[in-house]
């Protein structure tokens, strides 16, 4: 269950990756996102592919340098850096020197935090048997005292995801999709996390196989008190597991809320969209249902819209919507939204 | 539109009866679609629903000639407007595919030709079926198209190449593509699966409106339930290279007869979902194409397998108005209901 405590905090976090001959701050791929995660409970992050959430997932965990931002873990800050890009008077970013940003080792919150892969055949060494693998994660933070010890573990992981322990032997190659992706999570759990970033671990997987995997990753933070920021492009999946979803849209954070009242009450314009393309498995529903079809497709984050990332293809957008940033903020308690249209 | 409608163009379109296929590979046969029957009609969607290596793109593959060796037709036959297309010979093969029946890929990135303009295919699809046409005409009639599937900008859009569109942008000129020599049978294999839900929705309302306008024939090879809800108007469920259960879409839904299709009913979270609901998942793996059970392929993983449902594969039992299933469960039922009319009778 989820507690009261945060257990992580983002705060204004950018991530920009430069592009080669291309002046300016690149592919603005995250964009001041802020948000935090409660001890013990699921965080969902939706949106269409390349607004950034994979991203943000990876830069989280610094697998990316942010370019800014603060990243704050169970209390300790483990990045802070100043932001090296400002708007000048036309609106145009520039670059400023900043002192270098300060960041923690990484080697000890590796132990804590971890990831999901979401191909898992690339994203398991297909030279190195499942045992391999899974000791790996072991050998670089010293886990264990004797070899006994590091295989009884590693055979209790393979148990606790459903595998048989003479699977420790096989290559990954033998297994179904669905066998791989546990290899994965057994993986992550190797070293006794506490937060796990899902990135998409059912997307490549069949229709039948991905509840059996969303039922175990239910158990195994029930069982080890996990705390998951879920990443999934399918938001009837994300709303089944998170207990709060997080919308993005072209990088920037669009709505953050209770997961049953975002599918209730969605506030954003965006997040609107997104619910009412969802297709329900449900004849009579899918004849019934207003659809709201965006005209157009995702702008590019190499230059992104001014104001609003959204008002090119928001069906309410007004003036103030091109000219100024909507400020990401609690619209209700507890309910996170950034649109202009909510300030009236 | 609706009153042009022909007599011909209401009636049966394609007919497949116990159609087999077979892949030989070195390590053993693979009954890739072992004796599935169905029929389609004009105006009609049907959508084939199963999981990977369940033959649903096999299937559609024979239909228009284009499996690959060592896959092989092995029984059966494909009768299309009372012709059959299994006794065709290449040439009429090759008048037959594209003029008749298109297909739409999944990866429409891998199926256009990237150092050719867009232009330059749609107009090459048109003149290969029709040798008289100029190339002019060609070109209107191909900016027509794109215009139809929703491209703007299309004098610019004609002469650009496939990577400077958007996933979403190649999936609609491969919807042009395939529908400009009006074909009456459009396949469309897992169209939507590699796009985003808000392109999916745009293709799928591009899609229902195309067919209003063309009264073409559709079959939709998809693994979301979602997207058969919300465009097919009948359904057949596959399950290792069987059709399990086939009928009406609200049939499907309403009253599935098949424990498959009911297990994947119940395994997908649903985004209108009232409270949370613990997921039910189908137990176990698919099945091994390589080493089928007997019987009945789903009863390894079915939870009210019998004695009987791994020696024989159960025949088809109706249910109601053109809906049927597979199953054992079905037909003991169908027995028991036979007896208690027997018992009444003879009491």
């Amino acid at each position: 269950m989820a507690e009261d405590k945060i257990l992580l905090e983002v705060k204004n976090l950018k991530k920009y990756f430069p592009v080669k001959g291309v002046k300016g701050p690149g592919v603005q791929a995250v964009e001041n996102v802020s948000l935090f995660i409660r001890k013990g409970e699921t965080l969902g992050l939706v949106g269409e592919s390349g607004c950034g959430k994979t991203t943000l997932g990876r830069t989280i965990l610094q697998l990316h340098e942010p370019t800014s931002g603060e990243i704050i873990y169970d209390g300790k800050p483990i990045f802070q850096g100043q932001d090296p890009w400002t708007r000048d008077g036309e609106g145009k970013l520039v670059h400023r020197k900043v002192p270098k940003a300060k960041s923690a080792n990484m080697l000890p919150y590796r132990r804590k935090m971890q990831i999901i892969f979401q191909d898992p055949s690339a994203s398991l060494d297909p030279r190195m048997t499942v045992g391999e693998i899974i000791g790996e994660a072991l050998d670089i933070h010293k886990l264990y005292s004797s070899k006994a010890e590091r295989s009884d573990r590693i055979k209790e992981l393979l148990r606790m995801v459903g595998l048989n322990t003479e699977h420790a032997n096989r290559y990954p190659h033998e297994f179904s999709g669905g066998q791989q992706q546990r290899v994965g999570i057994a993986r992550a759990l190797a070293v006794k996390p506490e937060f796990i970033v899902c990135d998409e671990p059912i997307s490549a997987l069949d229709v039948s196989i991905q509840s059996q995997v969303v039922n175990m990753l239910e158990d195994m933070q029930e069982e080890l008190g996990l705390t998951y920021l879920f990443i999934a492009h399918d938001l009837s999946v994300v709303r089944h597991i998170s207990n709060r979803i997080g919308v993005m849209y072209l990088g920037s954070l669009v709505e953050l809320a209770e997961s049953y009242e975002l599918n209730k009450h969605p506030l954003h314009p965006y997040t609107q969209t997104l619910l009412s393309a969802v297709p329900v498995p449900d004849p009579e529903v899918s004849r019934s249902r207003q659809r709201i079809v965006l005209e157009g497709d995702i702008p590019s984050p190499m230059n992104p819209p001014s104001g609003c990332r959204f008002h090119t293809r928001c069906p309410y957008a007004t003036k103030a919507c091109s000219e100024s940033v909507p400020e990401f903020r609690e619209v209700e308690p507890g309910h996170y939204a950034a649109c202009h249209l909510l300030n009236k | 539109m609706n009153e042009n409608k022909t007599e011909a163009q209401s009636g049966k379109l394609l007919e497949v009866k116990d159609l087999r296929v077979s892949f030989f590979t070195p390590a053993g046969e693979v009954k890739a679609v072992s004796g599935i029957s169905y029929d389609l009609n004009y105006d009609e969607v049907m959508g084939i629903v199963g999981e990977s290596g369940s033959g649903k793109s096999q299937e559609a593959y024979s239909i228009m000639g284009l499996l690959q060796s060592p896959g092989k037709v092995i029984g059966g036959s494909i009768t299309f407007e009372g012709r059959d297309v299994l006794a065709f010979d290449k040439k009429e093969m090759t008048a037959f595919r594209g003029s008749e029946v298109a297909m739409i890929f999944q990866n429409p990135m891998t199926c256009l030709n990237p150092v050719y303009t867009v232009g330059n295919q749609l107009i090459e699809a048109l003149r290969a079926h029709d040798k008289k046409i100029t190339k002019q005409e060609a070109a209107k009639r191909a900016m027509e198209m794109l215009e139809l599937v929703g491209i703007n900008n299309v004098q610019k859009r004609m002469k650009q190449y496939p990577h400077e569109f958007s996933g979403g942008m190649r999936q609609r000129v491969m919807i042009a593509m395939g529908l400009i020599c009006h074909p009456k049978l459009l396949i469309a294999d897992e169209p939507t699966t590699a796009l985003d839900v808000t392109i999916q929705a745009q293709i799928l309302e591009l899609m229902k409106d195309l067919q209003k306008k063309t009264h073409m024939g559709i079959i939709f090879i998809t693994h979301n339930l979602g997207v058969v809800a919300e465009i097919c108007d009948k359904v057949s469920v596959m399950y290792a290279g069987k059709i399990v259960e086939q009928g009406p879409v609200d049939d499907i839904f309403y009253r599935p007869g098949h424990p498959y299709t009911m297990g994947l009913l119940r395994s997908m979270p649903r985004v209108d979902a009232e409270s949370y609901e613990r997921l039910i998942p189908i137990e176990g793996t698919p099945v091994d194409m390589l080493n089928p059970p007997e019987g009945c392929p789903f009863a390894p993983r079915c939870e009210h397998c019998m004695k009987i449902c791994l020696q024989k594969m159960p025949p088809y039992v109706e249910l109601g108005d053109n809906h049927r299933a597979a199953c054992w469960l079905r037909v003991q039922e169908r027995l028991n209901e036979k007896q208690g009319e027997e018992a009444v009778q003879n009491g």
